[in-house]
């Protein structure tokens, strides 16, 4: 990937204004100071990992309990009962077996899997059912807003007008690997930034810009990009925080292999480096599986188990590298996806657009366990049939507000737009 | 904030005058009216790709156009009506000027002239306004009467494709002029040498290696000058004989030391035709015009080959033809080095580019001429906004022009800063999610329409490889277009198995607009699309 200004925010850049004083004086009756006075979730930060396409749960977490049913649903993709990597404690389920990782980090207490996660009436669009999930809305509904920069707007009003400053002198989200997610868009702007290029984010450290063709264009083009890079308001302090890092864990893959590795390794470091950032974004393509999802002669095989082993590999690096920089009791992680697929296979070796999946939620904060139970898969199948819900997808998000960021329930009412019901993601030693 | 200039050496482009016989395809035809009329909308392109490059460039440089109507009286508000001139009346008849109208008429005369390129016909003209306006230099600001800086700008639009030496010598006796270098109240007394100056370093022989004019031709062109008045109840220039140095004018060695014999009368004012007749007998004269029009529609930096291969050729055909620019514009514009692709993207946009082009290349609707007050209203708001990134139409930072048609090294990089690039985002970005609004009107991007203008647009790749080809002079790399494609236009979804997932969006919204969980989808998208495509630095090159 050789995008190049990546480091100009889709954010539109706006001059810093009202650095001390006058801003901190706006911000002194911020519900974030008041979080900040309750000494929790201040310097917590929220990573989403977005896995696009529609990640097919029933091949990621699998139900031993019921595995005949599971097998008979989608013989031709079916994992063999044998392979299934084992949950202490969980014997009726299992993890796709390219994921000995994330089997290590739910077996350490580090990782819970929420099952059955959707919504009412969930929507079978890509793009609808994208929207539903990052802005939090009802599947009749149409939010202008994100969900996680409705959060952000609350916490930090006046943004940007009044940003950065000396409380939030750093971006209040960052986005690596793709522009800024609707899940960031606050009332009128995006929340966040975004480094859409890891490539840009070293380029920045090293005082690099991306090399333009030996052409008049080119040098134009250079001149252009030079200056974008000045005139973000962030590249200094993203700098000065990525510098303070040296070293990472060994655990990640060279870079260029897995590049949700690639951007979660930039999120430790910006982490580590001391930035106040609240919550990242990155994200990982490829799940709409609705052909050949796993090689015919072994179903452990192919572009699911290769989607899944990156994975796997990235947020078991990912929170090595935590632990290693010390601060991994401030990070906690979700991934998501769109939909899960059907619980039928279809004749192509695949499985078509669905309901319900489970999410991972992993950290050295989480309550290790399962929330809900083993998706039932119901007799007489059709092949219209759908998992259903078990949680409603913002009753993560409202836990994690809550617990995690210590929002009370009247903020993340607000933020939510309804009460949702909290569930026990954030273990209570945190 | 201290600025790197990237001391990149870019390749010279070692192409000449003689006739360009490559490819015509949308990116030749887009560069020609990139670089000849503001922004390149895609009718336009396909108008002129039905042509051959000479006959397009015949039809832009075509001098028939009649003149537009003159300004109108949009002015009037809660604390001043023009008692005078109705709404919507022309105001350039009256000749009376106070505290209340001239200000207004200013304002209404620069809306007028954005207007004027916001709506230009298929012609070189505007651009051509624009560059004898940056090398004429006047400003409203100094100038001071909307009536004179109208007739100015008419002067510069009747003469837009004539005769150089002709517009030097209209110039010099245009009250505008006269106003802005003191020309009027120079006397034989107290000869004011600052047209006599800027005529010879600015507006003619310049101040390149050719030119060797001296301080003593200086004073002597001023006496030669003295004798024009400003008539204040016509609005016109007068000649008073007896303001007029009548003693005989010595010039340097770089004239041959030609004296200008002093004379009498109304007869005097000759004197001046022979001072230009003088300065045109230097060959600089024509390199130098031609040196300034290379700067202007080509590229800043004239190399070694460059000044050889097309400067020299040009100047000569100049003076050959007396002066006349259309040849000399013809030769160029159908030239191998004009189509030579190294030059594609070479120029930063200039802001009234930046800005119009855009407009124009998203056909952004302004209001009808019916609805002056708001036409006006808006083309002042975008106006405005030009201005904002330091090109302000009518008022030039001084008479040498914009900096960046002259100032080395930097030349049109000094129109991108650390104030003006995001300046320039922020504008893009407000004109595709809400544009500008006044009396409950709007003026905008409709990121819809341009979309269904492409080829295919419910193919992703068409649609962007379409939008790119159609806003950028330069080509986006595959990674790129792919990198745009997956993050905008599918969601992060990836792989070729994916494209039908915009195109079922696309067509369902065609057969069912009122959808409107799937009209978000679409107009989001694309909004997202086109506010990435016009924020990336490729979107201000030229």
């Amino acid at each position: 990937m050789r995008r190049r200004d990546f480091f100009r925010a889709t954010l539109p850049v706006v001059i810093p204004s009202l650095i001390n004083g006058v801003s901190l004086k706006a911000l002194a009756d911020s519900p974030f100071l008041r979080t900040v006075a309750r000494g929790a979730g201040g310097d917590r930060v929220l990573v989403l990992i977005q896995l696009s396409g529609g990640n097919d749960g029933l091949n990621t977490v699998i139900p031993l309990e019921y595995y005949s049913a599971y097998h008979s649903a989608r013989a031709n993709i079916a994992l063999p009962e044998d392979k299934v990597l084992r949950l202490q404690g969980f014997d009726g389920t299992g993890l796709h077996p390219a994921m000995p990782e994330l089997q290590q980090l739910f077996n350490a207490g580090k990782l819970t899997i929420v099952q059955g996660v959707s919504y009412p009436q969930p929507n079978f669009s890509h793009f609808r059912a994208t929207d539903i999930w990052l802005t939090g809305a009802d599947a009749s509904q149409i939010l202008p807003t994100g969900w996680a920069g409705r959060y952000l707007d609350q916490q930090y009003p006046h943004f940007p007008q009044d940003y950065p400053n000396t409380v939030m002198p750093d971006p209040l989200a960052i986005q690596v690997g793709s522009l800024v997610s609707p899940a960031l868009q606050g009332p009128a702007l995006p929340m966040g930034m975004a480094i859409s290029n890891p490539n840009s984010f070293y380029d920045l450290i090293d005082d690099k810009v991306e090399t333009t063709a030996d052409t008049r264009a080119g040098d134009q083009l250079a001149y252009i990009r030079q200056m974008a890079v000045k005139t973000d308001q962030y590249a200094g302090v993203i700098k000065k925080a990525a510098q303070k890092v040296t070293k990472q864990s060994d655990k990640y893959p060279a870079a260029g292999k897995n590049p949700l590795a690639d951007q979660l390794k930039i999120v430790a470091r910006l982490v580590a480096g001391g930035l106040k950032t609240r919550i990242y974004l990155v994200s990982m393509g490829g799940f709409d599986t609705h052909a050949r999802q796993t090689d015919g002669t072994d179903t452990t095989t192919g572009a699911h188990a290769r989607l899944l082993a990156r994975l796997s590999e990235a947020i078991n690096a990912f929170q090595d590298d935590l632990t290693y920089l010390q601060v991994g009791n401030r990070v906690m992680g979700m991934t998501f996806s769109e939909f899960g697929r059907r619980i039928q296979s279809n004749a192509s070796g695949g499985t078509d657009h669905g309901v319900a999946a489970p999410v991972f939620v992993f950290g050295e904060g989480v309550q290790p366990g399962i929330i809900g139970v083993n998706p039932v898969i119901p007799d007489h199948l059709t092949v219209n049939d759908n998992l259903t819900m078990q949680t409603d997808f913002r009753a993560i998000y409202s836990s994690l507000l809550e617990k995690w960021f210590a929002a009370d329930p009247a903020e993340t009412a607000a933020v939510l737009l309804k009460n949702y019901p909290t569930i026990p993601l954030v273990g209570e030693k945190v | 904030m201290t600025l790197i200039i990237p001391m990149a050496n870019p390749a010279s482009v070692t192409s000449g005058i003689r006739r360009y016989k490559g490819d015509w395809t949308p990116v030749q035809a887009a560069h020609l009216l990139r670089r000849t009329m503001f922004g390149a909308p895609r009718e336009d392109v396909d108008h002129f790709l039905k042509k051959s490059p000479k006959k397009a460039v015949r039809e832009l440089l075509q001098n028939d156009h009649p003149l537009p109507a003159p300004p109108v009286n949009n002015y009037n508000d809660d604390k001043y009506t023009d008692a005078e001139i109705a709404p919507g009346a022309d105001w350039t008849v009256s000749l009376k000027y106070d505290g209340m109208n001239n200000g207004r008429r200013k304002n209404s005369f620069k809306s007028w002239w954005f207007g004027l390129m916001v709506g230009q016909d298929r012609s070189i003209r505007e651009k051509m306004v624009l560059f004898w306006h940056n090398h004429f230099v006047t400003e409203t600001n100094t100038v001071d009467n909307a009536l004179f800086c109208y007739r100015y700008n008419v002067l510069l639009r009747q003469h837009a494709l004539g005769n150089f030496k002709t517009l030097v010598r209209a110039m010099t006796a245009e009250p505008a002029m006269l106003r802005y270098l003191n020309g009027y109240v120079s006397t034989k007394a107290h000869p004011d040498e600052n047209y006599g100056r800027e005529l010879q370093e600015l507006f003619t022989v310049g101040k390149g290696p050719g030119s060797h004019y001296t301080e003593s031709d200086v004073k002597a062109a001023a006496r030669v000058l003295t004798g024009y008045t400003i008539n204040y109840k016509t609005f016109t220039t007068s000649y008073d004989p007896n303001r007029h140095d009548e003693g005989d004018k010595q010039f340097s060695a770089f004239y041959d030391n030609h004296i200008i014999h002093g004379m009498k009368g109304k007869e005097a004012e000759g004197e001046v035709d022979q001072l230009i007749d003088m300065i045109f007998s230097r060959d600089e004269v024509s390199k130098f015009f031609c040196r300034k029009l290379y700067r202007f529609f080509v590229y800043h930096t004239i190399d070694e080959p460059t000044e050889q291969n097309v400067i020299e050729p040009l100047a000569k055909m100049l003076r050959k033809k007396d002066y006349e620019v259309v040849p000399v514009l013809e030769a160029l514009l159908t030239s191998q080095h004009f189509f030579d692709a190294a030059n594609y993207g070479g120029m930063i946009k200039p802001p009234v580019d930046f800005t119009v082009g855009l407009c124009r290349e998203f056909n952004v609707p302004f209001p009808a001429a019916s609805e002056y007050v708001d036409q006006y209203g808006f083309l002042e708001q975008v106006r405005n906004q030009a201005a904002g990134l330091q090109q302000n139409i009518g008022d030039p930072p001084n008479v040498a022009g914009w900096q960046a048609y002259y100032q080395t090294p930097e030349y049109d990089k000094l129109w991108i800063s650390s104030d003006t690039l995001p300046k320039r985002n922020q504008f893009s970005d407000r004109m595709v999610n809400n544009g500008f609004a006044r009396n409950g009107k709007k003026i905008g991007i409709d990121v819809v329409a341009f979309a269904a203008s492409l080829p295919n647009p419910e193919d992703p790749d068409k649609l962007i490889a379409g939008s790119v080809q159609a806003l950028y002079a330069v080509a986006l790399s595959p990674e790129e277009l792919q990198f745009i494609k997956s993050s905008i236009l599918l969601s992060g979804l990836v792989g070729m198995s994916s494209d039908h997932y915009w195109t079922n969006a696309w067509v369902a919204y065609q057969a069912k607009p009122d959808d409107k969980a799937n009209r978000n989808t679409v107009t989001n998208k694309l909004k997202n699309l086109y506010r990435h495509l016009l924020d990336l630095p490729e979107y201000q090159l030229l």
